[in-house]
């Protein structure tokens, strides 16, 4: 096992532990936080300010450095257009995740209650992105 | 507006986001890579075109497995959403042609693509909030299962 897989794996638990902690995983809590106009909680604006506050340094620390501890070089996204796919892709994303109170992290992360409907739930948010990479990849 | 603080969990809800941003810091000081839950489970699904699956499959398992273990010890930290199940379904097949649409969802883009300073995030966070934000307030508005 090499250094990679292990950060990753130490990632991923790290990041569901914060998930749950944080409260993401309770899907009428994170429709509170975006009902802006009804009884707002406005807790989640902490998970992402949360988040923000360690992940933004160690982006321009690593950056400066010019590559990872384990690698030979970053992997960041190529700088794309501003386009019809990422605003229309937004907008999809917003309405499923403003009916459902699930993203895709807590989504994932529950599958652990083993409850029909978040099983349910997934299974269509992974046939929906095996689709778009079938019918329409991203050309990166 | 008013605000619910009987639901308002700052201390917790920052102690979480610090975890994600110290998961997110890790992979990138660690590997480069960006922990986008939707990448990752793109890059996991059949016929993925996608190299490099070991570190996704590394990262789902430490997520999942750590889920498990958390589900069991604190079986009330996480609860189904309050809406039928056809409407579920609806709900998962936008979320996953959306965010493989916009490439990233409230992680990638969120999480990393914020603190990476990226354009085409803040684009993508500024509008699924917002498209979040007036689903919710039509579907309370018509009295909906959203609550």
């Amino acid at each position: 096992m090499n250094a990679r897989t292990v950060v990753a794996f130490v990632s991923g638990v790290l990041f569901s532990a914060g998930l749950v902690l944080s409260g993401m995983t309770h899907p009428a809590k994170v429709q509170g936080f975006l009902d802006v106009s009804g009884r707002w909680d406005p807790s989640l604006a902490f998970v992402m300010g949360g988040a923000i506050a360690v992940m933004a340094p160690i982006v321009a620390l690593v950056r400066r450095r010019g590559r990872p501890l384990f690698d030979a070089t970053l992997h960041e996204p190529k700088p794309k257009a501003i386009d019809g796919r990422l605003v229309g892709g937004s907008v999809l994303f917003g309405v499923g995740w403003g009916v459902g109170g699930l993203c895709p992290g807590p989504a994932l992360v529950s599958l652990a209650t083993g409850s029909l409907p978040i099983v349910a739930f997934v299974a269509a948010m992974l046939v929906g992105i095996w689709v778009v990479d079938r019918v329409s990849p991203s050309t990166t | 507006m008013t605000v619910d603080l009987a639901s308002f969990t700052p201390v917790r809800s920052l102690a979480g986001g610090l975890l994600i941003g110290a998961a997110s810091a890790l992979l990138f000081a660690g590997s480069g890579r960006i922990a986008g839950i939707t990448g990752v489970a793109a890059g996991l699904l059949p016929r993925s075109a996608r190299a490099d699956r070991s570190w996704r499959a590394a990262f789902a398992l430490g997520l999942l497995g750590s889920a498990v273990l958390l589900a069991l010890v604190a079986p009330t930290s996480m609860s189904a959403p309050a809406v039928s199940l056809p409407t579920l379904i609806v709900a998962g097949l936008l979320v996953g042609v959306g965010t493989r649409f916009a490439n990233g969802c409230t992680s990638g883009h969120g999480v990393s693509g914020l603190s990476r300073l990226s354009p085409r995030s803040l684009v993508a966070v500024a509008t699924f909030m917002l498209a979040a934000g007036l689903t919710v307030f039509v579907t309370h508005a018509r009295g909906g299962g959203a609550q």
